[in-house]
């Protein structure tokens, strides 16, 4: 009886604001506001980050623009004259299951993981001269739901965080000679973090200079 | 070692081998069977090229723990398939060979081309056979013998 | 040093020997290496040597016919071709007709060179006589047989297909004649057919090898299968001539089926053997060897080095080949009137497709080895050496050989001398030795680099009026025992195809320099011819181009009178080839060039367009002049073949090259021979009719492709291509 209404609208707002961040923002997508999604400009910062894993060698070797794929860390066109075939798997008398199993094959340096295969030509991140495209061209392309498999933020990041071929990158095997080839500059854990930061700043893309 | 069942041209083999070793060597070494060659050792040049569950594979990368019970088929047992006796007839019709030891791996990977495409064009055939080395370069008569081959299969 | 020096005797043969350079010009391995044969044999003509019927033929009682051929037989079809060259003079059934490569010994050394070996392009070449004589030695035999047993007279006797046909309806087949007839002397002398009787001889036979390479069952050295077999690897040192300095074997030695691991003398320096039950064990037991090598005094050859130098060798004159005319003719020709031209090459792998091996049987006071060899005598020899045995208490089986190119013929023998040295520790064992991939592709024994330096004077008709030439280029020859085939200073595999051009240019100069390098070479499939032909066509096509004449008539107007086969070679190529009927289409380019190497001509014209920044070769048609045609089937089968092993020279990763004394390449991967891709979609050879004693087939293809693509993509680029090979165009 004797409370205030202006302590119980406030209270009531509060109670409201508590419960919507709760509710996580996942389900923000640009322009909408949320109390505690990222600002622009560390989504922008996190692409960066995520950027520089998609044009290392492990990632982007498989997404040319070209009819073969690429290998090594200088990313040279793969040997034997391998090349793309339909749906990125080869062609009857060579596909990539020819050589790659679906684990890596340590004692003879062949990289393998299930199901290997190219990336399709609509997720290239290289022009046709082996070039890797700018940082806004690439995060145009994965964030195109009409060329990447209809992925929204939260596919994305689950890509990142569980597919396999993805994961592969961190454990790519031994080369031929012996050595162990590179992985990515970042660990898979500051990779998959650097997404979800991107993603819940509503993954902002670079504007093309 | 471990020890490995394989299924070899429709045949049960055991055998007992490290099991990084290469299907290829376990084929030549312990299943005497030479007619799969060893080339390069690196899949550049396919003269090691099987059937393992019907894909063309070199096996001189596939250490045989990652096999399985997938069947594998070599040039010794290709002649099981009417394709593979069609290949290998078109290939001594047109007199392909020379020295001969690159050949295993042409017809297979041969086979697999004409069993996916059974009239393959000249872009499907360059593109299937790319992969495979002659150094004696009998590749113009390996173009006729999978033409040769591809009309003789319905 | 003096163990070097030791073996350098023994390579020379402590047995009275010598050495001549066959005056009979089948270029590439002129030499003759005599044991001790009759005069008549020492002057390089067809010795008057008796070879022993049953050394060669075989009848048997269920009328098989087993002809041994005397040469290995590693794609170029002499397995069949010889057969063939026997059967038709003994009227055989061709159906019944087997073959079996010879091992080594006295009888089957190549009548020419004097020694067991295929090579020089010699196959039919030297044997074409000697297997007829044979063949028709043996069918007098049997005549005479048949004769005796019906009183009639050889002469009123026929033969066909492996019977012997009597006057009056008599037959009898070879096989019931053999045993008696194998027990009359051997005629000296008998009468061969007139090559219109021919039967077999011409025709286009299939090979006789062909169904057992086609499903599985042929066997190559590689797939030797003994009791008891090991298998041995070598790791050698990453500079040619390191030796070992320690090793640590321990982990190797724990790899399960290795059996021993232990330092072996190389030709130069040493390395570690490891023997294991199989192939796999020994490679990875080789993988884990931990190795210090001295490489302590050892030149470290350096490819951007060794350029600098070759460049600056071949601005000044060398050792004089050829000199005709008046030297300082060049200088006094107008700059506008000359061509400066430079051209490099780079060292070559051979990287036959199976990897070089040897396996031997050491017992003490004999020895057993099986080698896919091109070099029975030395290779026999080498181990009989290294086991202190006579060539004689080796027994040497050649098997067959997945492709050579000139690699399995090598002076030192290094590869059946690593398996006798590994063979001689494991008494009573066979060894197999295999060399991997990637040992081939860094042990050595390459084409050589060279360096070229052309300066051509043109005269007033367009025609080259003086020609200075300077090659630059290790000698295949020096330090070993042929090292007499050098004369005045120049090594003629180096020059040829330069030196005994069929061109007239009156004022020709031709020198050489044959710098050392710490890098084994070798003879690779047409030796000189691979580089020198590529200078000569080339630089002549663009004096035609500069003459505005076309490029068969500039040729023409250029050969020698007397240059028949190359004339008869241009114009078949002329009546065959699209380019004198139309024009390319739009995009393409025609290219020709013409060479003679080993006595057979070869005109080639190719039609050459650009895709994904390559040269694509559509078709390529071959005028070919090589006497009497014996096989034409295999004959384009080598043509078809050559060319395509030719363009090694120009695809983009056809290349050897060294940094700090180590080979830069691995595998195929670094050093990528042609795909299918790479070579012409068709090939249609042409055979000039001629019943000219047979010339040979296998290295003659080989030195006009690379030049006849290069003078096609110069018309569609303007470019000219003087360094090989062409990385980018």
């Amino acid at each position: 009886m004797f409370v205030d209404r202006r302590v119980l609208l406030k209270a009531f707002l509060f109670i409201l604001a508590v419960v919507a961040a709760g509710m996580g923002l996942t389900a923000h997508g640009p322009g909408e506001a949320g109390a505690s999604r990222p600002p622009v400009a560390d989504g922008l910062a996190a692409w960066a980050d995520v950027y520089s894993v998609l044009i290392s060698p492990r990632c982007i070797n498989c997404h040319t623009a070209t009819r073969y794929p690429q290998q090594g860390d200088d990313r040279h066109r793969h040997f034997a004259n391998v090349i793309r075939g339909r749906g990125g798997r080869g062609v009857p008398g060579l596909v990539c299951l020819s050589c790659h199993q679906d684990q890596n094959a340590d004692s003879t340096g062949v990289p393998g993981g299930p199901g290997w295969h190219l990336a399709p030509l609509s997720m290239k991140w290289q022009d046709t001269n082996d070039r890797p495209l700018s940082s806004a061209d690439v995060c145009r392309a994965v964030t195109d739901r009409s060329k990447n498999e209809n992925m929204d933020g939260r596919a994305l990041l689950k890509h990142h965080e569980e597919a396999e071929l993805v994961l592969w990158a961190w454990n790519p095997g031994r080369r031929p000679d012996g050595t162990m080839r590179t992985i990515p500059p970042l660990t898979h854990a500051q990779f998959v973090a650097a997404t979800r930061t991107w993603v819940e700043a509503g993954t902002p893309c670079p504007t093309a200079k | 070692m471990a020890t490995y069942q394989l299924t070899v041209n429709g045949q049960r083999k055991q055998v007992n081998v490290d099991p990084s070793t290469p299907l290829l060597w376990v084929l030549r070494e312990d299943l005497k069977m030479t007619g799969t060659k060893y080339g390069c050792g690196i899949s550049a040049c396919g003269a090691c090229t099987v059937h393992l569950n019907g894909v063309a594979t070199r096996s001189c990368v596939v250490p045989v723990s990652l096999v399985g019970d997938r069947p594998i088929v070599t040039i010794e047992g290709v002649a099981n398939d009417p394709v593979g006796r069609v290949v290998q007839n078109a290939w001594v019709e047109k007199d392909v060979v020379q020295c001969g030891y690159c050949q295993s791996g042409q017809i297979m990977s041969a086979v697999a081309l004409l069993k996916a495409t059974p009239k393959p064009t000249d872009e499907n055939i360059e593109e299937s056979m790319g992969g495979n080395l002659c150094r004696c370069a009998t590749y113009v008569r390996i173009r006729e013998a999978i033409k040769n081959a591809s009309q003789k299969i319905k | 040093m003096r163990t070097a020096m030791k073996r350098k005797n023994d390579l020379q043969l402590d047995r009275r020997s010598f050495l001549r350079v066959s005056s009979v010009a089948a270029g590439g391995l002129l030499v003759s290496l005599y044991f001790d044969l009759p005069a008549a044999s020492a002057q390089g003509n067809q010795p008057a040597k008796i070879y022993p019927p049953d050394a060669f033929v075989h009848i048997r009682p269920d009328g098989k016919i087993m002809i041994t051929v005397n040469r290995l037989e590693f794609g170029q079809g002499v397995h069949t071709a010889l057969p063939m060259v026997l059967a038709d003079e003994l009227d055989a059934d061709w159906s019944q007709v087997i073959a079996e490569l010879a091992p080594a010994a006295e009888v089957y050394k190549d009548p020419v060179f004097g020694m067991q070996m295929v090579g020089g392009s010699g196959s039919i070449a030297h044997s074409f006589q000697q297997y007829r004589e044979l063949g028709a030695k043996v069918r007098a035999m049997l005549v005479a047989t048949a004769a005796d047993r019906w009183r009639v007279t050889p002469d009123q006797c026929r033969t066909e297909a492996s019977m012997v046909h009597g006057p009056n309806k008599q037959r009898a087949k070879y096989a019931d004649l053999a045993i008696d007839a194998a027990r009359k002397t051997v005629p000296e002398k008998v009468t061969l057919k007139n090559p219109s009787q021919f039967r077999i001889i011409g025709k286009a036979v299939p090979r006789i090898d062909s169904r057992s390479k086609c499903d599985g069952s042929q066997k190559f050295g590689l797939d030797l299968d003994l009791p008891g077999m090991k298998i041995a690897v070598v790791a050698h040192p990453p500079v040619f001539g390191g030796k070992v300095k320690s090793v640590n074997d321990a982990e190797a030695r724990q790899v399960e089926g290795v059996r021993d691991v232990f330092e072996i003398p190389l030709v130069k320096g040493s390395g570690v053997a490891v023997v294991a039950d199989k192939f796999w064990p020994a490679k990875q037991a080789r993988d884990l060897l931990k190795i210090d090598w001295d490489l302590s005094g050892i030149e470290l050859p350096d490819s951007a080095q060794l350029w600098t130098k070759y460049r600056e060798l071949a601005r000044t004159r060398g050792n004089v080949a050829v000199t005709r005319g008046d030297e300082k003719l060049i200088d006094q020709i107008a700059a506008p009137n000359r061509i400066v031209a430079e051209f490099e090459f780079p060292y070559l792998a051979h990287a036959p497709m199976e990897p070089l091996n040897a396996t031997v049987r050491f017992d003490g006071d004999a020895a057993e080895a099986w080698v896919p060899s091109q070099f029975q005598t030395m290779d026999q020899m080498t181990i009989g050496q290294v086991l202190g045995l006579k060539p004689e208490q080796v027994t040497f089986h050649t098997e067959f050989a997945g492709g050579g190119f000139g690699r399995r013929a090598v002076i030192d023998a290094h590869v059946p001398r690593e398996a006798a040295v590994i063979a001689k520790r494991l008494r009573g064992t066979p060894v197999t030795l295999i060399w991997t991939r990637e040992d081939d592709v860094r042990g050595g024994y390459y084409r050589p680099m060279h360096a070229h330096r052309v300066e051509v004077g043109i005269g007033p008709d367009g025609m080259p009026a003086a020609w200075r030439h300077v090659i630059v280029g290790q000698s295949l020859v020096a330090g070993t025992p042929f090292e007499g085939m050098i004369k005045n200073g120049v090594d003629e595999t180096a020059v040829e195809g330069t030196s005994d051009t069929s061109y007239i240019i009156p004022d020709f100069h031709v020198s050489a320099h044959h710098p050392k390098v710490n890098v084994p070479v070798l003879w690779w499939r047409s030796v000189g011819h691979t580089h020198n032909a590529f200078v000569m066509e080339t630089l002549i096509d663009e004096l035609a181009t500069r003459a505005k004449m076309g490029a068969i008539a500039y040729r023409r107007k250029l050969l020698k009178p007397e240059a028949k086969k190359l004339r008869a070679a241009l114009d078949l190529l002329e009546q065959k080839t699209l380019w004198s009927k139309r024009l390319p289409p739009q995009g393409h380019a025609f290219g020709i060039a013409c060479h003679e190497s080993f006595e057979t001509a070869v005109a080639c014209a190719v039609e050459v367009s650009i895709e994904n920044k390559r040269p694509r070769i559509h078709q390529a048609t071959l005028a070919v002049h090589c006497g009497m045609a014996v096989n034409p089937l295999t004959i384009e089968s080598q043509f078809q073949g050559g060319i395509g092993f030719g363009l090694t020279q120009l695809v983009g990763q056809g290349a050897i090259t060294l940094k700090d004394g180590r080979v830069e390449q691995r595998n195929f991967d670094g050093y990528t021979p042609p795909y299918i891709a790479d070579v012409p979609v068709s090939v249609d050879v042409h055979i000039v009719p001629s019943t000219e004693a047979p010339t040979g087939c296998g290295e003659p293809p080989v030195p006009v492709i690379s030049p006849a693509v290069v003078n096609a993509l110069a018309r569609l680029t303007g470019k000219r291509y003087r360094s090989l090979p062409l990385v980018s165009i």
